[in-house]
C-alpha cells in the first residue's frame, strides 16, 4: 500500500536554499512542501560559521567591487550576470533576514556590523558570532512554522519521478521511520539537498552530505556542470577535518610554518592569509610537502586576539578546538591542513533556478529546479569566496522559490502511472535481499572516500586521477553485489548509508570524468602536469549528462562574461 | 522490552563515543541505529544518555566516561519515546517548541533599514541562539519526568530568546501565556538542564530570567510568582524562612482546601523532625539592619 500527496512546488532539502526557497513559493501563493532525510535544523547549513557577505550601497561598499572580486576569486569561470545579480541582490536580503528575526553582530551605533574575509578588500561580512549559518538556519526554520509550510521529515527521496512527457513530475521515498514509501507529486520540484562531501575523506562536511540531490538529477537526466572544481578549506582541524570558520584569520590569525614564519608572504604578500581559499591552500600544502609544515599540518596562530575578541566573536571554534582537540587557542596555535570543504558544481540553473541550458530551454527535466550547494550557476566558478555560499543560499533559494510558484501555475497537474512507486520498492527490496558477503558498504565508502581525497585534493595529476577511475570502477563493482545486513523497516540506517553510497558513486564519478577532461589549472582544480590557466581553451565549463548505460555525455558552454575580461590573478 | 548490548572494542584517547559508535556500526553491527551528522556539536543530533545523563556523543570523549570495568553506557534520551537502539521520537519536543510561538512578532511596520538595537543586547541573544535543540535539557528535567505538560526547558530558553529580544513586540503576550500552568513556574529549579547542556545555554538562567521579567511585566501572580516574592518578603522582615507562613501567603487563607492538604505534609515533616524546635511561628533573627542593606544594596544593582 503506498500514500499518494500532491502540491505544485515541492522542496528536497531543509537548509538554508531549501527553506529560503519555500518560503518564497509559499508567499508567492504555491501550495508548497519539503521532503528532508533530517529534522530542518539538523541541516548541514548549520556549519557556515564566518559570515555572509553583502555590499551595502548606503555605507559607502559597491556591489560591484563585490562582484569583481567574486569572478576574481572563482579564477574567472563563474558566469557574470549570475554573480550581478548575487552582488545586487544581497543588501536586501539580510536585511530581509534580519528583519525575520536573525541576530546580527552590531556596531556602537546599534546597526549591523561586519568583518573581513578572504579574497576581499573591505569588511562586508555580516555575521552572528562564528556560528552564522545556525543562527540563519534556525530563523528560517522559525518562519517555516510560523508559515505552517508542511515537512516530510526524515524522509529519504529515492529518485526524481517523470510524467509520461517527460515532465518532472515530483518525488518518490520513504519515511525513515516506518520504511513506508510514498509518490509526493508535484508540478516543480526544487533539489536544495546540499553537498557531496562525503565523496572525500576526511571532509569537513557533515556525515548527511552525500550528494543525493545531484545524483537524482542527473539520473534523471539533468546535467552536472563545473563538477571537478572541489574547494578545499585552508583551515581545518588536524585529522577530524573541523572546520575552523576564515572569520579567524578575517580577524587576522596568522598562519605559520615550522619555523615560525608567516609563509603567505611569498604566495600572497599583498593580501597574506586573506587570498583566496584556493590560493591558500596551496600555499599550506606547498609548505608541508616540501617540509617546512608540522606533523603534516601548518600552524594557525590565534595567540595574538585576545580573549574579549575571542569569546565575542569566535566562541564556537574556540570551544570546538578546546574539546576536539585539547587546545587553548588563545595560548598555543592550532595545528590545521586544507580539507574538502564545498562543491562548487552541481546541476546546472539559471539565475532563477531552472534547469536550463544555454539556448534558455529545459535541458532534460521540464519543471526542475535547484539552488544552494546542489546548483551550479556558476556563481563560483573554479573558487568559492568564504562567505558567498550562505549569501547564495538565500538569494538564488528565494529567486528559485519564486520562478517555481509561477512555473507552477502554468503547467498542468502531471499524470503519473501507478505502478511507478510499485517498481521502486520493488528495486529497494532487492537490495535488501542480496546474499551477505565478505564486503561491507562502510568499507566501500572509506576506499572511495580516501582515493577522491588523495587524487583529486589540492594537486591533481593524469596518473592520479586515472588511479582514481581505476579505483572507482572497481568499487562500482563491488557496490553491486554488496549487501544490507539490517534487513527491518523501522529506521534502517544500514539501508539509508547503502543507497547514499549509490549517490556518492556517480557524483565521484563525474568530478573524475570532468577533472580529467580539464587540461589546465584553474582555481580549485590545479594540476601539476598542466600548470597554467588557459584561457583559449578552457575559459568554458564542462556538463556532464548521464547515459542510459551509465557513461556520461559531454556539452561545454562558454562562461559568460559580462564586464571583467579575464586576467592575471595575483593576491 | 528494551535490553543492553555489549560491543568490545578499542579506543584512542582522542576518540568520542560517537566515533565508538561509528566503529561499532562500521565494523561490528550495521544495525546498531542512532542519529548522527555534523560530529562537531552543531547539529544536534546525536543526544542520548550516556552513563546515565544526556549529552552529546560527538562531543563526549570516550576516557572520559569509561569505567573502572572498561564500559561506557549509552541509552536513548529520557522523557520521549523510542523509536529504535538510540533513536528517540522528538515529536513531542517541537510540539512544545511551537507552543511558545517561536517567532520574532514585531511592533509597528518593518523599518527600511536593519533595526537598531544594542550590540549588548544582540551579544546577549548569542548566548540563546547558541541552543541547538538537541533534546539534552528535555531528556534529564526531573520536572517533566512528573509532569508531561510541562512545556520544558528547551522550549523556555527558546521563548527568552523572543522576550528578550528588543525586536520582538510581543512580550507581554508571550509572558502571560508562559505565566499559564505547564509553563515558566512549573521548573523545579533541579538545575540538571545547565549541568547536560552541551553548549552553555543554561536553559534554567533563562526560566529564572523570564520569571523575574514576567514579575516586572505585572503578569497576573501566581502560585509561583507568589512564592518567589512571599520568599523575599519574609527574609527581608525576618531574617529566615517561616514556612507556615509562606503558604499561607502564597497559597491565600482563603484557599483553605490548599492549605489543608499540606497537613499529612506537614505531618511527615514532623514525624522525620523537620519541624524546628523553636515551633511553627518565628521571630526575627538578631542582626536583621545587615540583612535589609544587603538588600538595599541588590536593589541598587539591578
Amino acid at each position: 500500500m503506498t500514500t499518494s500527496y500532491e502540491y505544485d512546488v515541492l522542496v528536497m532539502g531543509a537548509g538554508l536554499a531549501g527553506m529560503r526557497a519555500a518560503l518564497a513559493a509559499h508567499e508567492a501563493g504555491a501550495r508548497v512542501a519539503i521532503m528532508t532525510k533530517v529534522h530542518p535544523v539538523r541541516s548541514h547549513s548549520n556549519a557556515a560559521q564566518g559570515g555572509i557577505n553583502a555590499a551595502m550601497m548606503d555605507r559607502g561598499d559597491d556591489w560591484e567591487e563585490h562582484a569583481f572580486e567574486t569572478v576574481k576569486g572563482s579564477d574567472y569561470l563563474a558566469d557574470q550576470d549570475a554573480v550581478e545579480i548575487l552582488a545586487q541582490e544581497a543588501g536586501r536580503e539580510i536585511l530581509t533576514l534580519e528583519h525575520m528575526g536573525v541576530i546580527f553582530n552590531r556596531n556602537e551605533e546599534g546597526r549591523l556590523g561586519t568583518r573581513r574575509f578572504g579574497g576581499q578588500k573591505r569588511a562586508r561580512t555580516f555575521f552572528v558570532s562564528d556560528f552564522t549559518g545556525q543562527a540563519m538556519l534556525h530563523v528560517l526554520f522559525e518562519q517555516l512554522m510560523k508559515a505552517r509550510v508542511p515537512v516530510f521529515e526524515e524522509w529519504f527521496v529515492t529518485s526524481l519521478v517523470k510524467d509520461t512527457d517527460g515532465r518532472c513530475a515530483g518525488l518518490i521515498g520513504f519515511e525513515i521511520r516506518t520504511g513506508q514509501f510514498a509518490l509526493v507529486k508535484a508540478k516543480a520540484v526544487i533539489i536544495a539537498s546540499g553537498g557531496l562531501g562525503r565523496v572525500f575523506e576526511p571532509s569537513t562536511n557533515a556525515l548527511i552530505c552525500t550528494g543525493d540531490g545531484m545524483a537524482i538529477a542527473y539520473r534523471a537526466g539533468a546535467p552536472l556542470m563545473d563538477m571537478e572544481m572541489v574547494q578545499y578549506h585552508p583551515t581545518t582541524l588536524k585529522e577530524k577535518g573541523l572546520l575552523i570558520t576564515e572569520a579567524a584569520r578575517g580577524e587576522s590569525a596568522y598562519l605559520l610554518n615550522c619555523d615560525g614564519e608567516r609563509f603567505m608572504k611569498r604566495y600572497a604578500p599583498n593580501m597574506m592569509e586573506l587570498a583566496s581559499r584556493d590560493v591558500v591552500s596551496r600555499a599550506e600544502q606547498t609548505e608541508i610537502n616540501e617540509g617546512r609544515g608540522v606533523d603534516g599540518c601548518v600552524l594557525l596562530d590565534c595567540r595574538h586576539l585576545g580573549r574579549r575578541l575571542i569569546h565575542e566573536r569566535l566562541r564556537q571554534i574556540s570551544e570546538e578546538v578546546h574539546s576536539f582537540a585539547g587546545i587553548d587557542l588563545t595560548k598555543e596555535p592550532i595545528p590545521i591542513q586544507p580539507g574538502m570543504h564545498y562543491q562548487m558544481g552541481g546541476i546546472k540553473t539559471d539565475v532563477d533556478g531552472r534547469c536550463w541550458d544555454v539556448h534558455g530551454a529545459w535541458a532534460g527535466v521540464p519543471g526542475l529546479f535547484a539552488a544552494g550547494e546542489t546548483a551550479c550557476l556558476s556563481l563560483h566558478g573554479g573558487n568559492r569566496l568564504g562567505a558567498n555560499s550562505l549569501l547564495d543560499t538565500v538569494v538564488f533559494g528565494r529567486r528559485a522559490g519564486r520562478c517555481a510558484a509561477d512555473y507552477a501555475r502554468e503547467v498542468p497537474t502531471p499524470h503519473v502511472p501507478d505502478s511507478t512507486v510499485g517498481m521502486e520498492q520493488q528495486a529497494i527490496s532487492a537490495l535488501l535481499s542480496r546474499h551477505a558477503n565478505r564486503d561491507s558498504i562502510a568499507a566501500i565508502r572509506q576506499e572511495m572516500g580516501v582515493a577522491m581525497h588523495s587524487h583529486l585534493g589540492v594537486f591533481r595529476d593524469q596518473e592520479g586521477m586515472m588511479t582514481a577511475k581505476g579505483t572507482l570502477e572497481a568499487l562500482r563493482d563491488r557496490y553491486s553485489r554488496v549487501s544490507v545486513q539490517d534487513k527491518g523497516r523501522v529506521f534502517n540506517t544500514s539501508l539509508i548509508r547503502a543507497l547514499e553510497l549509490g549517490f556518492m558513486l556517480d557524483c565521484a564519478e563525474t568530478i573524475v570524468y570532468s577533472a580529467l577532461l580539464r587540461r589546465e589549472s584553474r582555481g580549485a582544480h590545479f594540476r601539476t602536469d598542466y600548470l597554467h590557466r588557459d584561457d583559449v581553451e578552457w575559459l568554458k565549463h564542462i556538463l556532464l549528462y548521464r547515459q542510459p548505460d551509465g557513461s556520461s555525455r559531454v556539452e561545454y558552454f562558454p562562461v559568460r562574461l559580462t564586464r571583467w575580461e579575464p586576467k592575471v590573478r595575483i593576491y | 522490552m528494551p535490553y543492553f548490548q555489549e560491543y568490545q572494542l578499542n579506543m584512542d584517547r582522542a576518540d568520542t563515543v560517537l566515533d565508538a559508535l561509528m566503529h561499532i556500526r562500521d565494523t561490528l553491527d550495521e544495525s546498531l541505529t542512532l542519529r548522527c551528522s555534523c560530529r562537531g556539536a552543531i547539529c544536534g543530533s546525536c543526544g542520548m544518555r550516556i552513563n546515565g545523563h544526556a549529552a552529546l556523543a560527538c562531543k563526549t570523549k570516550v576516557q572520559a566516561m569509561v569505567s573502572e570495568r572498561g564500559v561506557v553506557q549509552v541509552e536513548p534520551m529520557n522523557n520521549m519515546p523510542v523509536i529504535k537502539d538510540l533513536v528517540t521520537d522528538m515529536a513531542g519536543f517541537w510540539d512544545k517548541v511551537r507552543q511558545v510561538q517561536p517567532w520574532l512578532q514585531p511592533a509597528g511596520p518593518e523599518p527600511e533599514g536593519e533595526y537598531l538595537a544594542s550590540s549588548e543586547s544582540m551579544n546577549h541573544l548569542t548566548g540563546v541562539m547558541g541552543c541547538i535543540m538537541c533534546g539534552a535539557c528535555v531528556s534529564d528535567c526531573a520536572a517533566l519526568e512528573v509532569d508531561e505538560r510541562f512545556v520544558g526547558p528547551a522550549a523556555l530558553a527558546k521563548a527568552y530568546r523572543f522576550v528578550a529580544d528588543p525586536r520582538d513586540g510581543a512580550g507581554r503576550s508571550r509572558l502571560l501565556a508562559l505565566n499559564e500552568p505547564g509553563g515558566m513556574w512549573d521548573c523545579t529549579r533541579c538545575m540538571e538542564c545547565i549541568e547536560v547542556c552541551p553548549k552553555g545555554v543554561g536553559p534554567m538562567d533563562r526560566i529564572m530570567l523570564l520569571r523575574s521579567r514576567g514579575i516586572q511585566a505585572n503578569v497576573p501572580s501566581t502560585c509561583g510568582s507568589r512564592h518567589a516574592e512571599v520568599f523575599a518578603d519574609l527574609i527581608y522582615q525576618k531574617g529566615r524562612l517561616d514556612e507556615p507562613m509562606l503558604a499561607a501567603r502564597t497559597f491565600g487563607l482563603r484557599n483553605l482546601s490548599r492549605l489543608l492538604s499540606l497537613l499529612p505534609m506537614i505531618f511527615r515533616a514532623f514525624v522525620r523532625g523537620k519541624v524546628p524546635k523553636s515551633g511553627p511561628l518565628h521571630r526575627a533573627i538578631p542582626g536583621m539592619e545587615k540583612i535589609r542593606r544587603l538588600f538595599q544594596r541588590m536593589e541598587e544593582r539591578l
